[in-house]
């Protein structure tokens, strides 16, 4: 992960507004999953964003999709100038980037190639299961802390707002899902019901477990794609070299010698 | 053969292996290049630090490494060997049928040669299908809906084109068809991996067995629902099974959802040698248990009964093995390091 310690101002400012684009299949800041490659700021106030995804086929409707957070996320900065984004080592790299630096919008790039869909119904899609998701990890975390399920079930907005969880992921993911759930418009006064559906049902006793095994069975699916993309990006032009059988220096610094070759 | 702990003797019928080639001599061109390369990624990524390969094995291993890792160094008792062609990507096929048929006719006892057709080819995939029948007489088919012929990238297999080649399968008893449900390796098309074509596919041929390579996933409820209604749907472990290692607690999520849904009988064992060896997978699949809380949560378990069946029994099912005589087939045949 970026030393932010060691970035100018404006440079931190960039990295700042990178941590609120999430890749959208796995709802991960694409800070937090090595995505970003480079962050470079002109004296004009031009930046230039360079992101790399875990491999070449992976999906080009959430490349688009990223690439349109990193150019909104990044423009919104009151001292920036213009935005270029790059993506790199990808099937849609040429024609991404050309769009990109043309100043088409993506939506316009996409209209060239129907087979993807539409974007905006890609983007419904995963914002529902993002916000699935989040409320799957407080509902887990309310309930090892005690609560049955007819107390989550009555919890309003403004309960689940003074709530603090000590689990990490938990605690991570309660502000995310709180955040998701106003712009969503599903929760807005302080009294509405804290976990309603993505459709606006709300939440009861007798349909707790229900609920959960729905928010289980996304949670698979996405852990699914994040593992393997974590993984990827971590393997990724990375090769394990091995000479008559014995690792060399490479596999000890990329921590690929098992502890029983190491210890004698 | 697969030896437990306590002594017993476990069949195992490895579902899905390659025999491909990936090396830069067969590569068409970037892609052909940059596929190898993220199935190596897979293989590093998942794989425990002391089964993993250097890359120019990889790429292309030999006859000799396919048998003594599955048969020799591995449990396996017969594998299936899958043929994905990538014509698009690879000068003579990423898997190509005859090199594998070559392969696997020095122990035929062994192997079982799965052919591979793409619907997009018209009259001549019909033809080829008569073809893989009458010389190889082949058993079973792996479709790519996701693989790239011109400029098509994918189709489904409630396509016309498609059905009129599952009719010909039926007809002439090619039964099982392993279709590639998974991560989104090619996925140019909108979702060429979605899973509801499959469901009408089961419906319209009853005689024919779908089994689901990787489980649909990520669509691993879509799947699960279709695989509940349809009596001929089974899941193949691919590509599952390697999070035992990386991710176990993921790895008993998944185990419990395939079970509740669709009960021990139609899950099947699969490798996907040579992403992954089948030595490490079986030995921490036999002793696996699905975390307690998860367990609870859907009411399901492994046993050594269930294993048993995942591991070689179902698969053995559909391929029409008889257990029995092919155990003591290969007790007559033992394993050997192939001769020079």
């Amino acid at each position: 992960m970026q030393d932010r310690h060691t970035l100018t101002p404006r440079e931190r400012d960039v990295w700042s507004r990178l941590d609120r684009v999430d890749d959208p299949e796995l709802d991960e800041p694409l800070t937090d999953l090595g995505f970003i490659e480079a962050v470079s700021v002109g004296d004009a106030g031009d930046v230039l964003v360079c992101f790399r995804l875990p491999t070449y086929w992976c999906s080009p409707n959430f490349a688009f999709l990223m690439a349109e957070g990193i150019r909104d996320e990044v423009g919104a900065l009151p001292w920036v100038s213009r935005v270029a984004v790059q993506l790199e080592d990808h099937m849609c790299a040429d024609e991404m980037n050309a769009a990109v630096n043309a100043g088409r919008s993506f939506s316009e790039a996409m209209a060239l190639r129907p087979e993807l869909g539409d974007l905006g119904e890609v983007r419904e899609k995963f914002a529902r299961k993002a916000f699935q998701r989040r409320q799957e990890a407080v509902l887990l975390a309310l309930r090892t802390l005690g609560l049955k399920p007819a107390d989550v079930a009555a919890m309003t907005l403004s309960q689940l707002e003074r709530t603090r969880l000590h689990d990490p992921e938990a605690a991570r993911q309660l502000p995310r899902y709180l955040e998701i759930l106003r712009a969503r418009g599903l929760a807005t006064a302080e009294c509405d019901p804290a976990f309603p559906d993505p459709d606006g049902r709300g939440l009861t006793a007798a349909g707790y477990a229900e609920r959960m095994g729905e928010l289980r069975a996304v949670r698979i699916n996405m852990e699914f794609g994040g593992a393997l993309c974590r993984g990827l990006k971590e393997t990724r032009y990375k090769e394990v070299v091995r000479i008559d059988g014995e690792p060399t220096l490479v596999d000890f610094l990329h921590d690929r010698v098992p502890a029983r070759q190491t210890a004698g | 053969m697969y030896k437990t702990p306590d002594g017993r003797e476990i069949f195992v019928v490895d579902g899905h292996t390659h025999f491909w080639d990936g090396s830069p001599e067969n590569q068409r061109n970037v892609h052909g290049k940059q596929f190898i390369d993220c199935f190596y990624a897979y293989h590093t990524n998942l794989s425990p630090p002391e089964e993993r390969w250097e890359k120019s094995k990889f790429e292309k291993y030999s006859e000799d490494d396919i048998y003594n890792d599955l048969f020799v160094e591995g449990p396996d008792d017969m594998a299936i060997v899958q043929t994905t062609v990538l014509g698009d990507f690879y000068k003579k096929g990423f898997g190509n049928v005859e090199r594998t048929i070559k392969m696997a006719s020095r122990h035929p006892e062994r192997f079982i040669v799965n052919g591979a057709f793409d619907p997009r080819d018209g009259e001549k995939a019909l033809e080829y299908i008569h073809y893989l029948k009458e010389t190889h007489n082949i058993q079973g088919v792996k479709l790519y809906t996701a693989e790239w012929n011109g400029d098509s990238k994918g189709y489904k297999l409630n396509d016309p084109a498609a059905y009129k080649c599952l009719e010909l399968c039926d007809k002439l008893g090619i039964r099982n068809v392993h279709v590639h449900k998974g991560p989104t390796i090619i996925p140019l098309n909108k979702d060429a991996f979605d899973v509801h074509d499959v469901d009408y596919a089961a419906t319209d041929f009853q005689n024919l067995n779908f089994i689901v390579e990787h489980c649909g996933l990520p669509r691993l409820d879509d799947f699960c629902w279709i695989a509940v209604q349809e009596t001929n749907v089974y899941a193949g472990l691919a590509v599952v099974l390697p999070f035992i290692h990386a991710r176990p607690r993921y790895f008993g999520e998944v185990m419990a959802e395939l079970l509740f849904w669709l009960g021990p009988d139609k899950i099947l064992f699969g490798s996907d040698y040579a992403i992954w060896t089948p030595k490490w997978l079986v030995e921490k699949f036999w002793t696996f248990q699905i975390p307690e809380d998860i367990a609870a949560e859907r009411g399901v378990q492994l046993t050594d009964e269930i294993r048993e069946k995942i591991l070689g029994l179902n698969a053995a099912r559909l391929y029409g093995i008889d257990v029995e005589a092919a155990k003591a087939r290969l007790a007559a045949a033992p394993v050997s390091i192939a001769a020079e």
